[in-house]
């Protein structure tokens, strides 16, 4: 201890809280997610409402999923709409052409997903920057193409229809149970996501984001733990991707499209890099932006746009990240 | 009875030798040191002994077995640690943070218990925490436990690094310039630490312009120029090396 040390302070004890970006996602927020969750239905009046809310809920696990890789390990992926697709049509094959129970299809086709991505990971995952952008941008075009073009498997432009998910001999037709079952599944990531952020292993992850020899000289093995993290969020994407398209009864190849895995990154970005609460934050802003701007209808893509520029300019460390540090400040 | 073996190491950059033809032997429990002007080949030579390069000519082994082809992480697995020239800290993590990443690799690694927080997984970061906040202390920052490394300042970020590259409980740490940048009393400090690391049965490689410091831990000092080994010996001998006071009085330093 050097004699400023002495003069200015005594050690402060054994820390138990997280890193500074951390608390939020903490057990507290779980708490604070299912109080959100439980109180909602009493908000939502139409059954337009309840669709909204349960697109949000998918929306949001991907993005907390998606958030490791990106925000957290700081890996960029502009194709997991591939992943989703996957997911989705993995669900939709297996389930309507094979018979299989649609659930067993929604896993199987995850664990597809997720073999795909640690197949793939190593080569694309030593890119960086850019060209990391580029090859996930290739792999999603890929998927996308083959989707759109092998019509007597995926039925192409037309798409496919799935059919209706059962839980225990009934079938899951009513908004409110698939608001009920999208919850729990947010619940569910929400506090995997947490527990795994804050745990050695999600520190090795985290650290991935700064140069590579800073790892390395932890000992974490780089390009391993980035394949990791990779299959981890492509397996997370594929699974809602399947729930997603039971719930809506029906896949097309344009849920699969470029435009699905800019909105994926926008929901992280936009709530903020390495924050669960801001992932969720951010899926609820991408989905419903769209819906509220139908009032301005030829200026929407404009108006959007022009949000995004706002919020990147006035909070480029994302939504929940700032006001967190806001909320701080003021109090002290 | 050897630490590290250094064998006719060369590293050629497109026409420069960064390192030409070096051999040197680290005795275990000792305090080794490594000078030179500045562009001599310090840190290529730091860079070779952990994997971020591999050599063009030359081996190295560490406790007898040899480390090329081994990645860093591998090395580090062996018992390597190692700090950087410029302080390599992870600045989405507080400092306690940044110090438990240097013992992830002796923690449960799993990824679902760590998905769900299992009791085993809490121990083990539990046990991390409480080791991070000792090697904090015994390095002098406990003022910064839960700090943003963003707000602390040059010299702590040093001792922070050293602190992480004990965590893992080296058997040989690589320091690259740890006085530079700091204050009269931080640099006593941190010949107190290097004093005691080396007490502590921990062979320390000491990478530094600063030569009083360099004459007072080292047992060992071995002086490069143009990429070349110039002489080795005590402090005493080196310092007494009519070739070394012409390299040192010979360049700007
Ligand atoms: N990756 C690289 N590519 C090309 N040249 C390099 C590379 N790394 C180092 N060099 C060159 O090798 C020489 C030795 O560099 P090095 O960084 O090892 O010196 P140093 O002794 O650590 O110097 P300093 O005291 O300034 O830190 C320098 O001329 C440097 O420009
Ligand atoms: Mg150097």
């Amino acid at each position: 201890m050097s004699d400023i040390d002495k003069a200015i302070g005594m050690p402060r004890g054994l820390s138990t809280a997280g890193g500074p970006r951390l608390r939020l996602a903490g057990q507290g927020g779980v708490l604070l997610l299912a109080a959100i969750l439980l109180l909602l239905p009493w908000l939502l009046r139409s059954g337009f409402q309840y669709h909204m809310a349960v697109m949000i809920g998918i929306h949001a696990v991907i993005a907390i999923g998606l958030n490791l890789l990106v925000g957290y390990a700081g890996q960029i992926s502009l194709g997991h709409a591939g992943f989703m697709a996957i997911g989705a049509y993995g669900t939709a094959i297996l389930s309507s052409r094979f018979g299989w129970p649609p659930l067993l299809g929604v896993v199987v086709s995850a664990a597809a997903a997720g073999l795909l991505a640690f197949a793939v990971g190593r080569p694309i995952l030593r890119l960086k920057g850019y060209y990391l952008a580029m090859a996930t941008l290739g792999l999603g075009m890929i998927i996308y193409l083959l989707i759109s073009n092998e019509v007597w498997l995926t039925g192409g432009p037309d798409g496919l229809s799935l059919p209706m998910l059962s839980l225990f001999g009934q079938d899951v037709d009513s908004p409110k149970v698939w608001y009920g079952i999208v919850a729990v599944l947010l619940l569910v990531a929400y506090w995997m996501a947490g527990n795994l952020v804050n745990s050695p292993l999600g520190r090795a992850l985290r650290s991935l984001e700064g140069p590579e020899a800073l790892s390395a000289a932890a000992g974490v093995d780089v390009s391993a733990s980035k394949v990791r993290i990779f299959t981890v969020s492509a397996v997370v994407t594929a699974f809602m991707g399947g729930i997603g398209a039971l719930y809506a009864g029906f896949i097309s190849p344009k849920s699969a499209d470029f435009m699905q895995s800019i909105e994926l990154v926008l929901m992280v970005i936009l709530g903020g890099m390495g924050s669960i609460p801001g992932a969720v934050a951010g899926a609820a802003i991408v989905t419903l932006l769209p819906q509220v701007l139908t009032a301005v209808e030829h200026y929407e893509p404009l108006i959007y746009g022009l949000i995004l520029i706002l919020v990147m300019v006035l909070m480029p460390k994302g939504l929940v990240p700032t006001l967190a540090h806001r909320l701080r400040r003021s109090r002290s | 009875m050897s630490d590290m073996q250094i064998s006719g190491l060369s590293k050629v950059f497109g026409g420069l030798r960064a390192t030409d033809d070096v051999s040197f032997h680290i005795a275990p429990g000792t305090v080794h040191s490594i000078i030179g002007p500045n562009g001599a080949g310090k840190t290529t030579l730091l860079n070779l002994m952990t994997g971020i390069y591999e050599p063009t000519a030359g081996e190295v082994t560490l406790g007898g077995q040899s480390l090329l082809g081994k990645p860093f992480h591998a090395r580090v697995a062996m018992g390597l640690g190692r700090t950087f020239q410029t302080p390599q800290i992870c600045h989405g993590m507080s400092a306690i943070e940044n110090v438990m990443l240097g013992s992830h690799l002796g923690l449960d690694g799993r990824l679902l218990p760590s998905m769900l927080r299992l009791p085993g997984i809490v121990r083990g970061d539990e046990a991390c925490r409480e080791a991070a906040a000792g090697w904090m202390r015994y390095v002098g920052l406990e003022r910064y436990l839960d700090a943003e490394p963003g707000a602390m300042p040059y010299g702590a970020l040093k001792r922070l690094e050293i602190a992480r590259a004990l965590a893992g409980k080296p058997r040989l740490i690589l320091l690259d310039e740890p006085a530079a940048g700091l204050g009269a009393t931080e640099k006593a400090e941190l010949s107190r630490l290097i004093c005691r690391l080396r007490d502590e049965g921990v062979t320390a490689v000491l990478v530094e312009h600063d030569m009083k410091l360099v004459m007072s831990v080292s047992q060992h000092v071995v002086v490069l120029n143009y990429g070349k080994k110039l002489a080795e010996g005590t402090p005493d001998e080196v310092s007494r090396n009519p070739d070394v006071i012409a390299a040192y009085l010979g360049r700007t330093h």
